[in-house]
C-alpha cells in the first residue's frame, strides 16, 4: 500500500462535510490502552516492543472492529511517510518521531486508526467529519471491544484504565473537536473564549495536538481531565460547549460583516490574490491564507471556489503531501516554490488537473 | 545543560504536568532542593522569592512531608515489576508500568487528585472476569488474572537477570512461568487460514 493511495485521497477530517462543517471541521474520540504483562513503552526492552508490536498487530487483524484494516510498519517506513501520515492525523508527531517497533492500523475511510506504541500500548483514534462526537465515541466503543475480549488491558479498580502517564489515567479517554475560527481571531474575542474554556477544565491546542502552535485560525478543544467522570460525561462536557463557541464564531462572522464589509471583503481578497499568484510560499502562510479564504468562501465574498477545494489544499500543500504529490524530496526553498506552484496551478485549473480524485 | 537560573550544570530534569500541558525545568542541585521545596510547602503557591517557577504540578501535588531527605528516600523505592524508580517517574513524567500503580499508589493519589479532582474511576471497565469476586464489598472487582499477568513484567526481569549471570536452569523456568500464565490468561487466537 498505501501511503501512495494516500497522497491522492483525501482524509475524513478534511471531507468537510457533517453537522456544523463550516466551523467544526471533525470531531474525534481516543482511548489509551495498555497490555497488563508488558512494562510501558518508555520502560520497555526492544524485545518488548517487538512482542506487544506482534501481539497487538496480530490481534487486531482479526478483530471484528467494523471495517476493514490495514497495518503500516511506522517503524520502516521513510521520514516522508511517517511525516505524511502526522499531516493526515493518522499518527501522532510523537510516533512519527519516536524508536522501535511501532505501527498503526487504519480503515481506507481514514475513520478508524489505532496506534501500536505510542506513548500507550495502544491508541485507538475515531474521527468523524464535521460535528459528530456521539458516532466517533458510538464507533470507538466498539473497537475498544472487540479488542478487549483477545487484548488483556491493564486496569486498576479504583483509577481505571492505567496509562504511562496518569494525565490519561481513568477513562483514557480524549474527546475532541476541530474548529475552524477566523471570527473570533480577527475580532480578537478568541483569547477570552479560551480563557473561559480553561476555567471548566477544557484544553485547547493546535491543528496537531499537544504542544503545537495553532495555525489558520484552527484549534483543538479537548477534555482535560480522564478519572472520576464516566465516558459519555466527558463526551458531553465537550459536546456541550461546542455549540456555544459556534454561535460566537457566527456572531462573530456576523460583526465582521456587518460592520466592516469592506475590510473583510478586502481582506480575504488579498489572501486569495496572494494564494493565486504568489512564487515562493510557506507551510504557516499558505494555511493562514487558506483560512481567510474559506472564511470568504462560507460569508459569499469569493464566490468561485468551493469549501471541499480549500480542505484539500490545507492538506496537500503541507511539506510530507507536497513532495509525495511531486514525486521527490525537497528542501524547504524548493518545498516553498513548488507549494506555490501548485497552488496556482490548482486555481488555474478549475476542475481539472490535481483535483480529479477529490470528493 | 545549564541550569535555568544560574551558570551551574541543571542535574534535575523536572517534568510538570500542569493541568493537560507537560512544563519542563532543567536545574542545578541547588535550585531543584529549593524548587521542590517551595513546591511541597506551599501546595503550589511558593513565595515568589527570586521570581522562581511556582510548583504547582507534579512536584507539588506529592504529599510526601517537608524535606529534602524525605523525598530522596521516596525517590529511591522502584517497582518490584519495572524496577522504575520514583526518582526516574518525576523525571520523565511516565511511568514504568501497570504495577506502579498498586506500588506508588499512596504516593500517586494526590498527584491524581490534583490533575483530574477525583481518584475514583466511573467510566467503563473490562469485561472479562467482571463479575467475579465482587464478594469484597464496595471495592470493585480487579478483571481475572491482572496480578499474575501484571507479575509476568517482574519475571521476564529475573529470567533476564538469570541468562545474564548463565543460570539457565532458572531461566527456563521463568520462562515456563511466563508462558503457563499467559496461555492461562490470555484467549488463543482463532485464525483461518
Amino acid at each position: 500500500m498505501k501511503i501512495d493511495t494516500l497522497t491522492h485521497s483525501i482524509g475524513e477530517w478534511l471531507r468537510g462535510t457533517g453537522p456544523e462543517s463550516d466551523i467544526v471541521m471533525s470531531s474525534r474520540v481516543r482511548l489509551a490502552r495498555n497490555v497488563a504483562n508488558y512494562p510501558f513503552v518508555s520502560r520497555a526492552s526492544e524485545q518488548d516492543r517487538l512482542e506487544v508490536e506482534k501481539m497487538l498487530r496480530d490481534r487486531i487483524a482479526t478483530a471484528p472492529v467494523g471495517r476493514a484494516l490495514e497495518y503500516i510498519d511506522v517503524g520502516h517506513l521513510q521520514e516522508v511517510d511517517r511525516q505524511l501520515l502526522v499531516e493526515r492525523q493518522l499518527i501522532s508527531r510523537e510516533h512519527a518521531e519516536a524508536q522501535g517497533a511501532r505501527g498503526v492500523a487504519i480503515d481506507v475511510m481514514e475513520q478508524v486508526s489505532l496506534m501500536i506504541n505510542e506513548e500507550d500500548h495502544l491508541r485507538i483514534q475515531c474521527m468523524h467529519s464535521g460535528l459528530d462526537l456521539l458516532g466517533a465515541w458510538e464507533q470507538i466503543k466498539v473497537v475498544d471491544d472487540q479488542i478487549e475480549k483477545i487484548v488483556p488491558y491493564a486496569f486498576h479498580p479504583r483509577f481505571g484504565y492505567l496509562t504511562a502517564c496518569p494525565t490519561n489515567v481513568g477513562t483514557g479517554i480524549r474527546v475532541s473537536v476541530m474548529l475552524h475560527l477566523p471570527g473570533l481571531v480577527i475580532t480578537r474575542q478568541i483569547d477570552k473564549v479560551f480563557r473561559s474554556l480553561h476555567k471548566i477544565s477544557l484544553a485547547v491546542r493546535g491543528l496537531y495536538g499537544e504542544g503545537s502552535q495553532a495555525m489558520g485560525d484552527f484549534y483543538q478543544i479537548s477534555n482535560q481531565t480522564t478519572l472520576g467522570r464516566t465516558e459519555e460525561e466527558l463526551v458531553q462536557q465537550v459536546g456541550d460547549v461546542v455549540p456555544v463557541i459556534i454561535d460566537y464564531e457566527r456572531r462573530a462572522r456576523e460583526f465582521l460583516v456587518r460592520e466592516t464589509q469592506q475590510n473583510v471583503h478586502d481582506q480575504v481578497s488579498r489572501a486569495y490574490g496572494i494564494l493565486r499568484t504568489a512564487q515562493t510560499i510557506s507551510a504557516e502562510e499558505t494555511m493562514q491564507l487558506l483560512s481567510r479564504v474559506r472564511m470568504g468562501v462560507l460569508l459569499g465574498l469569493i464566490g468561485d471556489v468551493k469549501i471541499a477545494d480549500i480542505n484539500a489544499l490545507l492538506v496537500r500543500t503541507q511539506p510530507a503531501h507536497l513532495q509525495k504529490l511531486r514525486g521527490v524530496e525537497l528542501d524547504t526553498n524548493d518545498r516553498n516554490i513548488e507549494r506555490a506552484r501548485y497552488l496556482r496551478q490548482y486555481f488555474e485549473e478549475g476542475d481539472a488537473g490535481n483535483r480529479s480524485s477529490v470528493n | 545543560m545549564k541550569c535555568q537560573q544560574c551558570d551551574k550544570q541543571a542535574v534535575f530534569h523536572i517534568t510538570e504536568l500542569e493541568a493537560g500541558a507537560v512544563r519542563e525545568l532543567h536545574l542545578c542541585e541547588d535550585h531543584a532542593r529549593t524548587y521542590l521545596n517551595q513546591s511541597e510547602g506551599g501546595g503550589g503557591g511558593a513565595s515568589d522569592e527570586e521570581g522562581k517557577p511556582k510548583g504547582s504540578g507534579l512536584a507539588g501535588a506529592l504529599d510526601v512531608g517537608q524535606t529534602a531527605d524525605e523525598l530522596a528516600i521516596l525517590d529511591q523505592r522502584a517497582c518490584d515489576h519495572c524496577g522504575i524508580t520514583f526518582f526516574e517517574f518525576r523525571n520523565q513524567g511516565r511511568l514504568g508500568c501497570p504495577h506502579d500503580y498498586v506500588q506508588f499508589e499512596k504516593e500517586l493519589e494526590p498527584l491524581i487528585a490534583n490533575i483530574h479532582g477525583m481518584i475514583e474511576h466511573t467510566g467503563r471497565r473490562p469485561s472479562r472476569g467482571a463479575t467475579a469476586g465482587s464478594a469484597e464489598g464496595a471495592a470493585a472487582p480487579l478483571p481475572e488474572g491482572t496480578d499474575e499477568l501484571t507479575g509476568v513484567i517482574c519475571l521476564r526481569r529475573e529470567m533476564k537477570e538469570a541468562i545474564s549471570r548463565e543460570d539457565y536452569e532458572k531461566a527456563s523456568e521463568h520462562r515456563d512461568s511466563i508462558k503457563a500464565i499467559e496461555e492461562r490468561w490470555i484467549p488463543p487466537l482463532h485464525k483461518e487460514g
